[in-house]
């Protein structure tokens, strides 16, 4: 047992030896941003950015763990090391939360080259945990190679995926019926792979030409050359059929963006992204918190209610005290 | 790992203390409320929020019991890690490691608790998460149960346990609100 707390420089030396206890608690200490969170994030940032980011979205019920459990042991196969960064939602009513993505990867459990983490989403709108990128970082600075991040069942717009994962695959399954049109619509833009799952299904040869023919759509509109062209694979997750494939289609997909040039600029445009986020959040922080601010939020509230300023112009002063 | 878990989830958030928007329009008439910000639901919904493994050892194929206690600590605002059955004392532990839970509570009714809870422990220790605590439930007869808890088992539930006590327990014992 130990006698105490190890500091955060400590847990982070441990880490990059691969110490697992080490890695538990540095996820744990980013999502409970706790003290040490911002040391522990500077320390492990220089750190990271060579794992491939896999991440694995679509709707409930698709097959989206077991897919990942078999990625993963293909992966291991090859002798790469893998993190699963794997969310469920909390309840919006209790804050409570059933993570049940291991039960579907028991295979790969005991593995000391794969580490695997739940996490719930905490009131996180858009599919993943506010912690997902941190649990990334962490893992990303462990030294695992590649790293899956599974979302929750996503509808239309739970597209947060995109800001974490190199490699977005997108998973439906055949018995969606009309949920293929919403997809279309919706969260299509952002696969880099298409998988319909549950091959062994009526209606997956279906599934799988209208996902074609609205790629091909898409192509026509925006002009096909320096663009990846999203392959449409059919898997059977269940039994690993078609894993492979899939695998090695976030490989090809990981090599274009180096190749390319992509890697560096779509991880750019990602953090850019990030940051805003960050300062809009600080600066919403600070005006709840700080007693002035709040004052003269609450002051501005009542004169924009008043019609005596607009809302924009109110945010301009706000905007303008925070940088004093 | 008292003073790292401690520090962090003692912390106020400051969304909590948002001021109500109150005011009121000129005519009368209430504006319409925001929609809540993920902030504000993070802020609400949950404060920090204790993980619980929820795990069962060995081979017999009775899961009701675990899946009643994983439901019950969730409608009580734990996170818990539900693995399923039959497992290996070693994923249990490794569970517990990589999910970094606050507590790891373990259901058996094949009677090889005598065997698979100290191993649990044993491992827990090997991988420097000696101080998780481990509970146990199910079909445990009370002499076991005591050499169990000698053994360094939290706590042992026998059978007709309410789901109540058994979340009484845990918020005691996770000291959480």
């Amino acid at each position: 047992m130990t006698s105490s707390a190890p500091s955060v420089a400590q847990l982070v030396s441990r880490l990059r030896e691969g110490d697992a206890r080490a890695a538990g608690r540095l996820i744990t200490l980013l999502e409970n941003d706790g003290g040490g969170a911002s040391e522990a994030l500077s320390l492990l940032h220089p750190l990271g950015g060579r794992a491939h980011v896999i991440g694995v979205t679509g709707a409930p019920g698709t097959g989206k763990s077991t897919l990942v459990d078999k990625l993963v042991a293909l992966a291991r196969t090859q002798g790469r090391t893998v993190g699963v960064v794997a969310v469920d939602p909390s309840s919006p009513f209790t804050g409570g939360a059933v993570l049940g993505d291991r039960i579907r990867m028991q295979r790969i459990a005991t593995d000391p080259g794969v580490f695997v983490r739940s996490l719930a989403t905490r009131g996180a709108l858009g599919g993943l945990s506010r912690a997902t990128g941190d649990a990334v970082a962490v893992l990303d600075a462990m030294g695992k190679d590649m790293i899956f991040v599974e979302t929750v069942g996503v509808g239309q717009d739970e597209v947060d995926v995109v800001k974490t994962a190199d490699t977005v695959v997108l998973v439906t399954a055949p018995s969606l019926g009309d949920e293929i049109q919403a997809f279309k619509s919706g969260i299509m833009e952002i696969g880099d792979v298409f998988v319909v799952n549950k091959a062994d299904l009526p209606g997956a040869d279906q599934a799988a030409v209208e996902i074609e023919s609205a790629l091909s759509l898409a192509e026509e509109a925006h002009g096909a050359s320096p663009r990846w062209r999203p392959p449409v694979l059919r898997t059977d997750a269940s039994r690993g059929e078609g894993a492979k494939e899939v695998l090695s289609a976030c490989g090809r997909h990981w090599a274009w963006l180096a190749e390319a040039g992509g890697l560096a600029q779509r991880r750019a445009s990602k953090r850019e992204a990030e940051i805003l986020d960050l300062a809009r959040e600080r600066v919403a922080q600070w005006a709840r918190s700080d007693p002035q601010a709040r004052t003269l939020l609450a002051a501005l509230a009542r004169e924009v209610a008043q019609r005596r300023i607009d809302a924009r112009n109110a945010a301009s002063v706000l905007l303008s005290r925070f940088r004093e | 790992m008292g003073k790292l878990k401690g520090s962090r989830r003692d912390r106020p958030d400051p969304s909590a203390i948002a001021p109500r928007s109150d005011a009121r329009a000129p005519g009368g008439r209430s504006p319409p409320s925001p929609p809540l910000s993920a902030d504000a639901l993070r802020a609400s919904a949950t404060t920090r929020p204790r993980r619980i493994l929820v795990a069962k050892p060995g081979l017999d194929g009775h899961d009701r019991g675990a899946k009643v206690i994983a439901r019950a600590l969730s409608d009580a605002g734990f996170e818990v890690i539900y693995t399923g059955l039959r497992q290996t004392p070693e994923q249990i532990a490794a569970a517990a490691v990589q999910e970094d839970v606050d507590a790891v509570a373990l259901s058996i009714l094949s009677g090889a608790h005598m065997a698979l809870f100290p191993r649990v422990l044993e491992l827990l220790r090997e991988r420097d998460a000696g101080d998780i605590p481990v509970v146990g439930g199910g079909v445990i007869p009370e002499d076991d149960a005591r050499e169990l808890k000698r053994a360094g088992v939290r706590e042992i539930f026998g059978p007709g346990t309410s789901t109540q006590e058994i979340v009484a327990f845990f918020r005691k014992e996770l000291d959480a609100a």
